[in-house]
């Protein structure tokens, strides 16, 4: 079943989700600022709203170049791979009953399916700079993010189990009592922490501290290119946030105000959680990382499983 | 994992303290009176100038960025012809500031000095001169220097003696 105007949603969604993207730029640089005791920016328009245009233009007059010992064509398809499987993501996300663009049945493998896909814009692009360090970099997100997928899928199968379906949809009307947050708290954490991980934010961003310090996977990628890296990233923790509320916090569900109302201020409450994490943690170690993933992380996920599972099989059969 | 929490409550707190930028231009950093500022040539109370031209600030400017040279007025007071600065080299050190045994170079609370042209940042002598003392509001050299100038003959400086009749027997 698809919504009944499938083609306004679709292209609300498509403008929608750049434009808080663009919004979220502005967002995380003043509020960054305000936990880091200093103003963002404020100059460029009324409370700097204006900065995200600016970078904009520049971005858009920077030269465009493709280095002449690069992959080409696979160094100009990366970054439209990462902006194209997040902005793919969106198809399965409900904003309010009855407002999805594609109601599949399999919302949350498609949804799974995409951000593995993801993992391929980072390695292509650090295979096509042609540099060492780009390499590395890409090859190190590669791992992170390949590692973190693992139990973000189990974590997610909790919700499933007591949902009893794959599709987005019926998990949310499943939430109708209770968030799943409260029964599956565990997986909630470790789908927050897999989330963070996939969107390579901090404190899982040495793929981008890296640029930092020596280069990293967009090193060689200017202008526009690296805008596409810059603004995915920014969907793709919107992404991030759309599906931990649709998972976890019942999605659209609340008493009073319109769903879709409900369905925004639940997604902002993460957008500005995410900017908080950034502001508040250090980096760990890649080591350390890659540890505590495969072996912290996962186990609780397969755990949480099984309990879930357990329980479910004993109490409600 | 508690650390974790705990460090995110605390950083969110910070959310409610006030913010340490100062919003120049609307507001300014306050500056204390000897900070090394923009240069200056005082004047004596009286109101002469003080710089005798003896070019010890410009030989111990480390950066060489003095120029000056020395000329006397009838009848025997020192002043300097021109007087050069070259702030596009000046490093604000002090040190001409502490060199100077008139108090006449000060370095003023000032920083605001931003041009276009390098040429423009070369300052003379009536860009740098002020009409009031500066820091050192009570201080005139030629009243205890042993010199003789118009107004002022030598043994009348204060604190000092007359000059010692070498031709009397007199003690």
């Amino acid at each position: 079943m698809i919504s009944p105007y499938p083609a306004v949603t679709l292209i609300a969604v498509l403008f929608g989700a750049l434009t808080i993207a663009g919004g979220l730029v502005w967002a995380e640089r003043r509020l960054l600022a305000l936990w880091q005791d200093r103003y963002g920016p404020n100059r460029v328009g009324p409370f700097g709203l204006m900065q995200t245009l600016a970078d904009m233009i520049k971005l858009f007059f920077k030269e465009d170049w493709v280095p002449p010992f690069a992959d080409k064509w696979v160094f100009i398809m990366a970054p439209a791979i990462v902006m194209f499987t997040v902005l793919m993501s969106f198809v399965v996300v409900p904003f309010a009953p009855g407002i999805i663009i594609s109601d599949l049945n399999i919302a949350v493998l498609f949804f799974l399916g995409m951000s593995s896909l993801g993992v391929y814009s980072i390695v292509l692009a650090g295979w096509a700079s042609d540099n060492k360090y780009a390499l590395l970099g890409g090859m190190r997100a590669a791992a992170q993010m390949l590692s973190y997928e693992v139990f973000m899928g189990l974590s997610v199968m909790g919700t499933v189990l007591l949902a009893g379906s794959f599709d987005l949809v019926d998990i949310v009307n499943a939430q109708r009592h209770m968030w799943f947050v409260v029964p599956q708290f565990l997986g909630f954490v470790l789908f927050m922490i897999a989330g963070i991980a996939e969107t390579r934010r901090l404190p899982f961003d040495l793929p981008e501290s890296e640029s930092e310090l020596v280069a990293g996977f967009h090193s060689e990628y200017s202008g526009m290119k690296f805008g596409m890296f810059f603004v995915g990233e920014y969907i793709g923790i919107l992404l991030v946030s759309s599906m931990i509320t649709v998972l976890f916090f019942g999605g659209w569900r609340g008493p009073v105000l319109p769903p879709i109302v409900w369905y925004f201020m639940k997604t902002c409450f993460f957008l500005v959680f995410f900017i908080l994490l950034r502001a508040a943690l250090p980096r760990p170690r890649f080591d350390q990382l890659m540890a505590w993933g495969w072996k912290l992380m996962l186990p609780l996920a397969l755990a949480n499983l099984l309990v879930t599972g357990a329980v479910k099989l004993a109490f409600f059969h | 994992m508690l650390s974790i929490v705990r460090t995110l409550w605390d950083i969110f707190l910070h959310a409610f303290r006030k913010r340490v930028t100062i919003q120049y231009p609307e507001q300014k950093a306050y500056l204390s009176a000897r900070y090394r500022g923009r240069i200056i040539l005082s004047r004596d109370p009286e109101g002469g100038e003080r710089c005798v031209a003896c070019y010890l600030c410009a030989v111990a400017c480390p950066v060489d960025c003095i120029a000056l040279q020395a000329t006397e007025d009838s009848p025997g007071r020192r002043y300097p012809e021109f007087f050069r600065i070259n702030f596009s080299r000046c490093i604000f050190c002090g040190y001409c500031e502490e060199a100077c045994p008139t108090y006449a170079i000060q370095l003023t609370p000032d920083i605001e000095m931003g041009e276009y042209s390098r040429q423009n940042m070369v300052y003379e002598k009536e860009h740098l001169l002020i009409s009031g003392p500066g820091k050192y509001p009570d201080y005139n050299f030629w009243r205890v220097a042993g010199v003789k100038i118009g107004g002022k003959d030598k043994g009348q400086g204060e604190r000092e003696a007359p000059p010692t009749d070498l031709r009397s027997l007199l003690p």
